[in-house]
């Protein structure tokens, strides 16, 4: 039996331990406090600024009157994944971000937390199993590839709309990044599966398959009407510079996933992280509650330029991770065939590349070296669709698949497509709307067509 | 400084007009004596009469939005213990606390003899005056007393002749607002020789039901009874009843008023609407005797700033903004007006006016969706949002100003002036009530319909 079978994993012991929450849960009188606090505006900004567009108001007015499986139904009914879009979704820059509250100098409502709460009531309850699945019958049938978020919101929502839905997945565990890649504080490899188990609960098959290899696409093509593509962004990107493939080096997701999943991992000594986005952050800070000395973060354009989200990068200053600005890696430094530093150029700013961000330029001689134990490049995910998206005649769009925004459909009307693979690498609940948005274009594609009137 | 000392009927002094109702907060000389420590100018003493037995529990109460006990609903009878001890602690307490009031609250079977001997045995204690208990709703009722009296005009003026006839001291009649008209019952009071009222008593209620036991509250083994019910939902029901026996010239008694008052607000509005000294008990029952302090300096600052130096000096000054209906200003106009700085845009104004009134607020400005409720959600719902990423997404930063398309507009002509969507806007001072049409001739319904009009 797979872990995938099992449906959970136990929570690491050391995690629990290194890893508390970062927003602990509300009690039920905090919640019902803060859900008083609500004005339940109308059209309200945090439901418009929700990708998936929960109706904000409305779940939390649920709370104030008690009627929390109301309220977790509302949620679920926009969002399926809404138990981890409660604890990763970076709300400072959605919902909570809107709340008109910031506008009459008062905190915003904790809309993240709310729904939070509404959400871990409604698992506790054991309401999954009660939760009404299909709406009516249909007669279609869709293949998902990629088990991440995009793909389990498309699959949740046509099963809701009755059709039948598998998904393939290369991992051997289901939930994408939910499951190997969120930072420790916010979700646990065990509550990812949870949802899992909730979306398999209304009837979605799982294998665990690398479509392409053991699954050929011409087989999907044959048993399926239409296909999903979420399969998500591809490996990190290579630093480029000698001294990459040295042991001690070990990149961002791959070592977010170890210390997800591995009890025997341990980081010792000095550690440097390369890049500025979230991930680096994650990064470096749990290599930090994971008994780093020193934990150095070295970004090649300077604070302002940062792709990472401000309150990410003030959580890491707290938790004791050092910046440095302007300098990137020329060399892995060996000793003893193993990592033993890092050696940078320092940089400069100049103008803004078509990005609008400033171009860097190393400046001559600049060489300085940072001695370390462990080396955790950052630099983003590489957008690898492999073969698949040429041999099946779907366009791209720069090095993301080319949908129409509204329905997901790619060039090829059988391939719709969600989530980082078209949006570049943005948040779980991108990926949720991206994929319930499919669903739904996809179920008005296999509507039976109404027969010709004959006059 | 104002000055807060207060006479009440003529003959009872206290040094600021706070009382403490009788209830639970007055159950004991002990009691009483840090609440005067505390700084309550009086205290009408819990209900004496024939020793009683309470249930277990007692109160019950409705919470809202978030607070506790906006109302409070109980089922205790008069005072549980005898009557030779209440009168003993009187006795001590006005020993020790000569400048302050103690007023007992009575209460016996109704007959003219349980009646003369209570009075008298009351005030040979030392009491200030007597209040008499007409108005409890529950449990006394059904024995013949409380409500029971109070419900019925006749009785409640047949006692009051009985008191009348022995009382030494000002006697008070606590009135009872489960009737049609409080008018008829005040003026019965008046017709026995009563020398002042104390209004309100509980008002009847049920606070609620447990809806896994369907047992309502509060809970005694399994059943419950009907209750009292006071505290800050009841203020604008006392509010209007006092109201109504101060201003009705058949009735001309000084008032003590009761009902939903737990600060100087509320003591000032019933001193506007005529009352002489204020009788709090939910509120202290809630948080303590020192809530007293802000009563008291709360109402000083405010004289001071109004420049009134005795509470005569504002008592009953509303009364005469109060009317009939048809006395009313049919050509008063006012119209909404909406602070475009200071909206948030929340839009509670937009919906209640569209659904709760008379749909001439509208969000049609720049970038509008449309023009009804459900097309406006509708396209909210349709369009396609993603997380921001600062470095991706730089134009689209929030700069803290309100959306404009979010900020609602008055259409000044269809505005009736209604208040509700000034009654609904969280932010205060944006939404603002202007007169307009200034300078038209004042013409009620009544002169309209002598007019012919």
């Amino acid at each position: 039996m797979s872990p995938a079978d099992k449906g959970h994993i136990q929570p690491l012991a050391r995690n629990l331990r290194q890893f508390p929450e970062l927003h602990p849960p509300l009690d039920s009188n905090a919640a019902l406090a803060e859900a008083n606090r609500c004005l339940f505006c109308f059209d309200a900004p945090c439901t418009a600024a929700c990708p998936t567009h929960i109706d904000v108001p409305r779940f939390i007015k649920k709370i104030s009157t008690g009627n929390l499986r109301g309220s977790a139904l509302t949620i679920l009914d926009a969002n399926i994944l809404g138990l981890s879009c409660s604890r990763v979704c970076p709300v400072a820059v959605l919902c909570e971000g809107a709340c008109v509250l910031h506008r009459y100098n008062q905190k915003p409502i904790e809309i993240g937390r709310l729904q939070r709460f509404a959400m871990d009531r409604f698992y506790e309850d054991g309401a999954p199993a009660g939760f009404a699945a299909v709406v009516s019958p249909r007669t279609g049938r869709v293949a998902c590839i990629g088990g991440g978020p995009a793909s389990l919101a498309c699959a949740a929502e046509l099963r809701r709309q009755g059709h039948r839905v598998t998904i393939f997945d290369n991992r051997p565990l289901p939930g994408g990044l939910n499951t190997y890649g969120v930072a420790e504080y916010k979700l646990r490899p065990a509550d990812s599966l949870r949802e899992v188990e909730f979306v398999r609960s209304l009837g979605v098959e799982f294998q665990h398959a690398e479509v392409g290899t053991l699954v050929p696409i011409e087989q999907l093509e044959n048993e399926y009407d239409l296909i999903f593509i979420g399969i998500g962004l591809g490996a990190m990107w290579k630093l480029g510079i000698p001294g990459e493939d040295l042991p001690g080096v070990i990149d961002a997701l791959r070592f977010i996933e170890r210390y997800k999943t591995a009890e025997d991992f341990t980081v010792n000594g000095r550690v440097v992280v390369i890049g500025g986005g979230n991930t680096a952050i994650d990064a470096a800070n749990a290599a930090r509650r994971l008994g780093a000395r020193e934990v150095h973060l070295v970004y090649r354009r300077t604070e302002r330029q940062m792709p990472a989200f401000s309150f990410e990068y003030h959580h890491s200053k707290v938790e004791g991770v050092r910046f440095h600005w302007l300098a990137q890696p020329v060399e892995i430094v060996a000793a003893d065939g193993r990592v033993a530093g890092v050696k940078f150029i320092e940089t400069r700013l100049a103008g803004s590349d078509s990005g609008g961000r400033p171009e860097v330029i190393p400046v001559a001689g600049s060489y300085f070296e940072l001695p370390c134990d462990l080396v955790i490049p950052a630099l983003g995910q590489s957008r690898f669709l492999g073969s698949l998206c040429e041999s099946r005649g779907i366009r791209l769009n720069g090095r993301s698949i080319a949908v129409d925004r509204p329905t997901g459909e790619t060039s090829n009307p059988r391939y719709y497509a969600g989530g980082d693979c078209v949006n570049g690498g943005r948040e779980v609940v991108d990926a949720v709307a991206d994929g319930r948005r499919a669903a739904l274009a996809m179920t008005l594609r296999m509507e039976p067509k109404p027969e010709a009137v004959h006059g | 400084m104002a000055d807060l000392n207060t006479v009440f009927a003529g003959a009872i002094r206290t040094p600021n007009p706070f009382w403490l109702a009788s209830g639970p907060p007055t159950n004991s000389g002990e009691q009483v004596m840090r609440a005067f420590d505390a700084g309550w100018g009086g205290a009408v003493w819990k209900t004496i009469g024939e020793p009683i037995v309470n249930t277990s529990s007692r109160y019950s109460s409705v919470d809202w939005n978030g607070q506790r006990m906006m109302g409070l609903n109980n089922i205790e009878l008069i005072s549980d213990r005898p009557i030779e001890v209440n009168l003993r602690e009187i006795a001590e307490v006005k020993k020790r606390y000569p400048r302050h009031a103690v007023i007992a609250s009575l209460m016996v079977e109704s007959t003219r003899e349980a009646w003369h001997d209570i009075v008298k045995r009351t005030e040979d204690a030392g009491a200030d005056g007597l209040e008499l208990n007409f108005g409890c709703p529950h449990g006394m009722s059904e024995r013949g007393m409380g409500a029971a009296v109070g419900q019925v005009p006749e009785y409640s003026c047949m006692i009051t002749e009985w008191v009348k006839e022995v009382a030494r001291t000002p006697v008070l009649v606590k009135l009872t607002p489960n009737v049609t008209d409080i008018r008829a019952v005040a003026r019965a009071a008046r017709r026995g020789g009563a020398d002042g009222l104390s209004a309100i008593n509980t008002i009847n209620s049920i606070t609620g039901i447990d809806l896994d036991t369907f047992t309502p509250r509060p809970n005694v083994g399994g059943s419950s009874a009907h209750g009292g019910y006071c505290g800050p939902a009841v203020k604008p029901i006392a509010l209007h009843l006092v109201q109504q026996i101060a201003s009705d010239p058949e009735v001309g008694l000084p008032i003590s008023g009761i009902g939903g008052i737990a600060g100087w607000r509320e003591a000032a509005e019933f001193i506007l609407l005529g009352a002489t000294t204020l009788q709090v008990c939910t509120a202290a029952m809630h948080y303590g005797y020192r809530i007293v302090e802000d009563m008291a300096d709360g109402l000083s600052h405010w004289m001071d700033g109004k420049g009134f130096r005795s509470i005569a000096d504002f008592r009953g000054l509303s009364l005469t903004r109060i009317t009939e209906w048809k006395h009313l200003n049919l050509n008063y106009q006012i119209v909404a007006r909406i602070n475009r700085e200071t909206c948030i845009g929340c839009d509670l104004c937009y919906v209640a006016c569209w659904d709760g009134a008379h749909q001439c607020i509208h969000l049609d400005g720049e970038g509008a969706k449309g023009a009804l409720p459900a097309a406006m959600e509708a396209a909210s719902r349709a369009r396609i949002s993603t997380t921001p990423i600062a470095t991706l997404d730089a134009s689209r930063a929030l700069d803290g100003r309100t959306p404009p398309e979010r900020i609602p507009r008055v259409d000044e002509a269809e505005c009736v002036g209604c208040n509700l969507c000034w009654l609904v806007c969280p932010v205060e001072g944006c939404i603002t009530m202007a007169e307009v049409g200034a300078g038209r001739p004042s013409q009620s319904w009544d002169e309209r319909t002598a007019a012919g009009g």
